[in-house]
């Protein structure tokens, strides 16, 4: 415990954890709101019930992190609609995707075990409910349901514990959580982190799991002094959660980051500036890179790191490539047009570049790209999640007439160690990468210039736009992080102790590039 | 005889299956104020579908039934369920329900004051002979059957009907418990002044308890009588249903001389 990782994971705590039973309990109460009338209503119509379980089955197969994604684009068109027709608009960010997700989620344990519960009731057990003079109603409340009820709550346990744990994946699309643990701690080798956020949201699990179950012991033995406790169990999580939230000054500013190294270091150094310059800031980390754009025109974030080539290529859908300064001044304008500031430049690229061991590539004689078209057809290669679905790939593949023996996809920091230990023969890595030193690797040359440039850029909301007290904190960083300062800084927190946290490496970072 | 029937049935036809199941074939058939009726017949010959069709837990295809002179298909069915005591087979209680919630269930849809409720459950469970105190709060699967059907005449009895329909009421239970709760009901029809109609596939059973027994066969009302009646009937089914209690009563004659027949 003397590791300062436990105290400053156990800081984030009331925050993350606070988040986390927010969006889980709404997603419950939401998913349950939709199912018990559903399941209530389809208990007796085989049709519709064939239909809504298996609607719910579908459901259940996409996985987590896909369906939670997919809301995100759904509401942000649908919040343009509403914006277009009725003239009021809505946060597509964050809380309202996850909980619209994670309630679809919890249906079917529900839905499945409301209706086997209902439909399992002793026919003879209906028959007397109707010839003692029960209406309809009075035999679903007085008789169906409480006989139900051991079924239908077990149902509702189940779905507790997959919100919960489901709701660690809300992360990438800006909903704070336990995930935000478990995202900043696999891509900065924290486990620390990594394990405090799976047993954080285990121990949750447990905790509402076994509440539920005090609930259903006192509904099923009539007592209410059980389902009272249990419910007073929930209560309170709930109130304990929103305390802290109210208590906590509200955070004028909050800064973003995509789901890697670098940026977790970026927007902790941007973030450290805001609150030194006294200006109330929060952190957004781990959103996913479609998202974060959108979040910023949204302006549901403030300011965060992008770099030019991605967003010539992959929001701005440019096919062609520029030199470096023609496209700035190209992207600047464009997003000017968005309302979206482009403040500066850090002073460092981190464009994609095809990765090898040093020793092999001197042994091959391979210094650039061209030198490995005529081994490629022997070798494979890895890239981070979305490299091959992007247009440089396919710009890659287009200028050298690459085709590689097989190729995998990889959690960006485990790619390196995976070359280095020949595992896979290239990777598609990062320029500013620290552990292309340390694994003595070389970036291979790209003379036909199909990678574009990707220097890193700060953007701003339109919120921000006149901002100046933002902007003051800020500008002391513009064009200082040359890409040396950047790699070492990558190394260092990319290491497995105690020094390496984003925080701590975001204020070396600015010890060695701050003025004196 | 008295003179108004309490139940009346006339030309009443119902078929299931789109017509392809006839359960009951133009049945007409009077219950007067205060009688006993067994209805016996086999499994399919219509009994359970004609007690149902008084209390409408099934709706009748043709013919008219009137209940205390009153068309049923005019009434309000759940109002009608409530003022017609119904025993099911086997109980029929409600397993989540205490002893006392379930006798209480009926007067409690009509909405009686908690106490009046409380107090009738006593006296009920007084008149179907179980002591309170030790029944009152337990479950039905902590009673005998003989228990739980005693409950289910008390649950029947609640909110005061002046009729009552049974389904096979004690079928289930050992001869002896069944000898002693037909006896008991017997004596609780008579004091009350109730109305029952009984089913029953026992003739034994329908002609030790019943005034009258009607007999049933695919769906049709084939006699009804007293049982003097029904042993001057002709009908070669209605002397097979009669054979069993006649030889049962003379073996057990001439086994038991000093007590007579049982």
């Amino acid at each position: 415990m003397s590791d300062p990782r436990w105290s400053e994971a156990l800081a984030h705590l009331p925050d993350y954890l606070g988040n986390h039973v927010r969006v889980s309990v709404a997603a419950l109460a939401l998913g349950l709101l939709i199912s018990l009338p559903l399941a209530i209503i389809a208990r007796n119509r085989p049709v519709l019930r064939g239909a809504l379980l298996g609607l719910a089955s579908i459901v259940q197969t996409v996985p987590g992190l896909a369906l939670l994604a997919l809301f995100y684009p759904l509401l942000l068109a649908l919040t343009a609609v509403t914006t277009a027709w009725l003239g009021f608009s809505f946060s597509a960010f964050g809380f309202l995707p996850a909980v619209l997700a994670l309630a679809l989620y919890s249906m079917l344990p529900v839905l499945r075990n409301t209706i086997t519960g209902l439909s399992g009731v002793d026919p003879a057990v209906l028959e007397a409910a109707e010839g003692v003079g029960m209406t309809p109603r009075q035999s679903l409340t007085m008789v169906e349901l409480p006989l139900a009820l051991p079924v239908m709550m077990a149902g509702i346990r189940t779905a507790a514990v997959w919100v919960i744990g489901t709701a660690t994946l809300s992360t990438p699309i800006g909903q704070t959580s336990l995930g935000n643990y478990i995202f900043a701690g696999l891509q900065t080798q924290n486990w620390v982190f990594v394990l405090f956020g799976c047993f954080a949201a285990a121990v949750l699990a447990l905790v509402v799991d076994q509440m539920l179950a005090l609930i259903e012991n006192g509904l099923r033995n009539r007592s209410r002094i059980r389902a009272a406790l249990g419910g007073l169990g929930i209560a309170a999580l709930i109130a304990a959660t929103l305390v802290p939230a109210l208590a906590r000054p509200q955070a004028r500013y909050v800064v973003g980051a995509k789901t890697f190294t670098e940026q977790y270091v970026l927007s902790a150094l941007m973030a450290q500036r805001l609150q030194a310059a006294g200006l109330p800031t929060t952190t957004r980390a781990g959103l996913g890179s479609n998202v974060i754009f959108d979040a910023l025109a949204a302006g549901d974030i403030d300011v965060y790191v992008d770099y030019s080539g991605t967003l010539w290529a992959n929001q701005f859908h440019h096919s062609d490539i520029r030199p470096r300064a023609e496209l700035l001044s190209e992207l600047k304008t464009t997003l000017a047009m968005q309302d979206i500031t482009l403040f500066g430049e850090l002073g460092f690229e981190n464009a994609y570049a095809l990765v090898m061991p040093k020793k092999r590539a001197n042994e091959l004689g391979i210094h650039s790209i061209a030198d490995l078209a005529s081994h490629a057809a022997t070798m494979s290669i890895a890239g981070d999640y979305e490299f091959f679905s992007r247009p440089e790939w396919a710009g890659i593949q287009k200028a050298y007439g690459l085709t590689f023996r097989a190729q995998r996809t990889m959690q960006p920091d485990f790619m390196y160690a995976a070359v280095a230990s020949g595992e896979v023969d290239v990777i598609a890595g990062y320029t500013s990468d620290g552990l292309i030193a340390k694994y003595d690797l070389v970036t291979l040359a790209d003379d036909r210039h199909a990678i574009p440039p990707y220097d890193a850029i700060v953007l701003l909301s339109p919120k921000r736009h006149d901002d100046e007290a933002l902007k003051a904190a800020l500008r002391p960083v513009l064009g200082k992080i040359g890409i040396a300062a950047m790699r070492e800084a990558n190394l260092r927190a990319s290491g497995n102790d105690a020094s390496s946290s984003p925080d701590a490496v975001a204020r070396w970072l600015w010890e060695k590039v701050g003025p004196r | 005889m008295p003179a108004t029937p309490l139940i009346a049935y006339a030309h009443v036809g119902k078929s299931f299956d789109n017509g392809r199941v006839v359960a009951v074939d133009d049945v007409s058939l009077d219950v007067a104020e205060g009688e006993f009726l067994a209805v016996v017949g086999g499994s399919g010959s219509g009994k359970t579908t004609l007690l149902r069709l008084a209390n409408r837990l099934i709706e009748a295809d043709r013919g008219q039934i009137a209940v205390e002179g009153e068309d049923v298909s005019r009434l309000d069915p759940i109002l009608l369920r409530r003022r017609i005591g119904y025993v099911f087979q086997n109980g029929g209680l409600f397993p989540h329900l205490s002893v006392a919630g379930n006798i209480g269930i009926t007067p409690r849809l009509l909405g009686w004051p908690q106490a009046e409720i409380a107090a009738r459950v006593d006296e009920l469970l007084a008149l179907v002979r179980l002591d309170h105190a030790q029944h009152r709060d337990r479950l039905p699967h902590e009673l005998s059957g003989g228990q739980r059907q005693r409950v289910g005449v008390a649950r029947a009895l609640a909110a005061k009907p002046r009729i009552v329909l049974m389904d096979e009421p004690f079928g289930a239970l050992d001869p002896l418990t069944r000898d002693a709760l037909g006896d008991d009901y017997r004596t609780l029809h008579r004091e009350l002044g109730l109305t029952t109609v009984m089913i029953t596939h026992d003739m034994t059973e329908a002609l030790l308890l019943a005034d009258r027994v009607a007999v049933m066969r695919g769906g049709r009302l084939l006699a009804l009588g007293t049982a003097a009646e029904l042993a001057a009937n002709s009908d070669a089914y209605v002397g097979e249903l009669l054979r069993t209690p006649r030889r049962q009563a003379e073996r057990l004659g001439a086994l038991l001389p000093r007590d007579g027949t049982a």
